[in-house]
């Protein structure tokens, strides 16, 4: 199915890739609508079906990510929803809370309100004590190794940063504390190539290219994360092969097209209209492909997923990706 | 801007959209996104991200001061480099610009009134928020200087939706413009820029806010909050939690002025001069978004003046006896194919593989129409844009996509 999709791209370095799925924390961010979270279900999806042990986190609790598996809402307690992929989404106190308990050793539990309240609070004033009880829950299942790979439908482009971030800020700021040595360890596991990886979801149009492209410096400069790959998702299939573009402009002349017509039955225009605005817009989005190969760091794995021409949304649509991701990864 | 449309041959050539000229005024239609914009004071654009609803705002903001005249500001919250080409600025920055009347004659238009455009700067927008409201310059530098509130301003997003809230007040009570149109910051929850000056309200007047800067105002801990502090204490250490501390007494002095500022901006979403407009493609997950805030909104008697829908495909996908044709050119290729051109063959796959791309599209296009249909019922109007095959790149562009919604 997908295989003239990436074609007018250079291609991929050699063996970065399959590496994908051996990381330990795998982040998925993306601009709203590209489809971060159906990657981030194929992701689980394909690692579990190679038989990997999944942890599917969903940060912006929507419940989209477990609708993928056609899985009843997901919350704090992870929860299997197909073979060998765990689904859970992210809830601060619940993160808050479990944190004390591990960690205190203190009676907490009448105290434990108006503390989860005050953080609530405070997390209004200073956000980063929101980002870093995510970042804290991931990384704490990551240390505990009960699954093979964690990966998160995280916040879109705009605020990965500030997430990922967190813990290095608060390291700046907090100087003594528990907190400080919570960020260490976590920062140590963040920083790990091996362990930790950012996938950027992107489509090949202007707006989330260009917003990839200011993703990718940012990461570099601002966090410890390494960016893995960048995935581009709904790259439409090239039309025609060599030569045929010819024939069919050729076809698209106002006496071929009468006889096509004529013997078919009805009216061809609107189905040769509708080719021309496929290859169109194929044209468009290959220019934008080849600024994000052209802007990314050549280390940075680009894998192409096509576009789905389909009625459905759900886990066909989360297995016909991991399909296709499974593809571009080789397997 | 190449027009989206430009066959060379065939009947189905669509004229390139002629800009709007100079002339006498027609009154708006009722019912459109004319009608709508010529009576309202501030349009909110919102919905779920990536469906143009910055490209959306600049366009119809750009219409309305071609159509209706006077004043009218764009203001985004997207750091859109191309929007600032778009609008011939160099860069957007937070004191509005006015684009200039060559870029709409080169679009081959001549706007009745003036386009103004300008980008949110969040961290420039809250420390004037702090310089206007800190009691006394000791407390305004304390404040703009303490990590919190650096961190606050610059750093982490959420502020953004307080601030685009505020920022557009405070342009709307300066009174210079007669129309606003607004893009809302890309949020977590499309609800949260909505909430955001509620939350900030609620913020300064909380008990919570009292306890933590108890122990520095006088040097006695009461009882109540003694194991909260011992817990915050073991987690966030001293220096942080006297950071915090320091912050929120300074914040305290502003108190007054904040509370009242926010309950300002929430009347004026609710005023009856402002409506929203929601942005979306027909998409599963954007339009799922879009829809629940579509019903948010009527839920909290906000004025859902318009539903727009980019990117739609155009309508002959759903053509039943197109769809016959394509099924034939598929099945018959071969047959059909024959003496057309020098190479049968060659064109036999070239007929097969246009049909099999019309059948794909119509899946996708009979899909998007029923759920526009579903959308129909809802607000006053209901736009869609054609999926535009090239990208907007210039005041053309924005016009030509305008010109879509527009009546």
């Amino acid at each position: 199915m997908p295989a003239r999709v990436g074609g007018a791209t250079p291609a991929r370095p050699e063996g970065a890739v399959p590496d994908l799925l051996d990381l330990k924390l795998l982040f998925v961010t993306g601009k709203g609508g590209t489809g971060k979270t159906t990657v981030t279900a194929a992701l689980a999806q394909l690692a579990a079906q190679q038989g990997r042990r999944v942890l599917a986190c969903e940060v912006d609790a929507k419940g989209d990510l477990s609708s993928l598996f056609e899985a009843a809402p997901t919350d704090f307690t992870a929860r299997e929803v197909v073979p060998n992929v765990y689904a859970m989404s992210m809830d601060t106190e619940a993160s808050l809370r479990e944190y004390l308990k591990l960690n205190l050793k203190i009676p907490v539990v009448g105290r434990i309100g108006p503390l989860a309240k005050a953080f609530d609070f405070v997390a209004t004033a200073a956000p980063g004590v929101r980002e870093i009880l995510t970042v804290g829950k991931l990384c704490y299942e990551v240390r505990e190794r009960r699954y093979d790979l964690v990966v998160v439908d995280a916040p879109a482009t705009g605020h990965i940063v500030g997430q990922l971030a967190a813990p290095q800020a608060i390291n700046d700021l907090v100087k003594v504390g528990l907190i400080r040595s919570q960020t260490d360890w976590m920062l140590e596991i963040l920083s790990d190539p091996t362990r930790t990886g950012l996938v950027a979801v992107t489509t090949p149009e202007e707006m989330p290219v260009s917003e990839t492209l200011e993703l990718a410096d940012r990461v570099a400069t601002e966090t410890t994360v390494r960016l893995s790959a960048v995935v581009v998702n709904r790259v439409l299939p090239e039309l025609f092969g060599r030569n045929e573009e010819e024939v069919f402009e050729e076809l698209r002349r106002p006496e071929p097209t009468a006889v096509l017509s004529e013997r078919a039955g009805g009216d061809v225009e609107p189905v040769l209209e509708g080719a021309r605005l496929a290859v169109t817009m194929r044209r468009t989005r290959v220019g934008h492909l080849e600024r994000l190969r052209a802007g990314l760091d050549p280390s940075v794995p680009v894998l192409y997923l096509p576009y789905l021409f389909s009625r459905f949304h759900g886990v066909r649509t989360t297995r016909q990706v991991a399909a296709s991701l499974g593809e571009e990864l080789g397997f | 801007m190449a027009p989206a449309e430009r066959p060379r041959h065939g009947a189905r050539r669509r004229p390139t959209v002629a800009a709007p000229a100079p002339g006498p005024a027609h009154p708006p239609r009722q019912g459109s996104i004319d009608g709508l914009f010529a009576a309202k004071e501030i349009v909110v654009a919102c919905g779920p991200g990536g469906v143009g609803k910055t490209t959306t705002a600049a366009a119809l903001a750009a219409m309305a001061a071609c159509h209706h005249g006077g004043r009218v500001l764009v203001l985004t919250v997207d750091p859109a480099k191309r929007l600032a080409d778009a609008l011939g600025l160099r860069a957007l920055g937070n004191t509005e610009c006015r684009i200039p009347d060559d870029v709409f004659k080169q679009a081959g238009a001549a706007p009745r009134g003036e386009l103004w455009a300008a980008m949110l700067d969040t961290k420039e927008s809250w420390d004037a928020l702090i310089r206007r409201h800190a009691p006394d310059a000791d407390t305004r530098e304390q404040i703009l200087a303490n990590p919190l509130y650096r961190n606050i301003s610059g750093r982490f997003v959420q502020s953004h939706d307080y601030i685009a809230m505020e920022r557009l007040y405070e342009i709307h009570a300066e009174g210079k413009y007669d129309l606003i149109v607004v893009d809302t910051p890309p949020t977590r929850n499309a609800l949260d820029f909505l909430d955001a000056p509620q939350r900030m309200a609620d913020f300064f007047s909380s008990r919570l806010l009292r306890w933590l800067i108890v122990p520095y105002r006088s040097k006695l801990v009461n009882f109540a909050s003694k194991p909260f502090y011992q817990v915050a204490d073991r987690i966030l250490g001293t220096q942080f939690l006297a950071d915090i501390s320091e912050f929120f007494i300074l914040f305290q002095s502003m108190h007054a002025g904040f509370v009242e500022r926010a309950e300002s901006v929430t009347r004026l979403l609710g005023d009856r001069r402002t409506t929203f407009m929601v942005v979306s493609t027909l998409e599963a997950t954007p339009l799922r978004e879009a829809e629940f805030f579509a019903r948010e909104l009527v839920h909290r008697n906000l004025h859902l003046g318009a539903i727009i829908l980019n990117k739609v495909l155009p309508a002959y996908f759903r053509d039943p006896a197109a769809a016959r044709v394509a099924e034939t050119l598929r099945d018959r290729s071969k047959e059909l194919a024959e003496g057309l051109t020098t190479d049968p063959s060659l064109t036999a796959r070239v007929l097969g593989e246009v049909a099999e791309s019309f059948l794909n599209f119509s899946v996708v296009a009979v899909r998007e129409a029923e759920q526009r249909a579903e959308l129909a019922s809802s607000p006053e109007v209901l736009a869609s844009v054609p999926f535009f095959d090239a990208d907007i790149y210039d005041m053309a562009g924005l016009l030509q996509l305008g010109d879509k919604i527009w009546a």
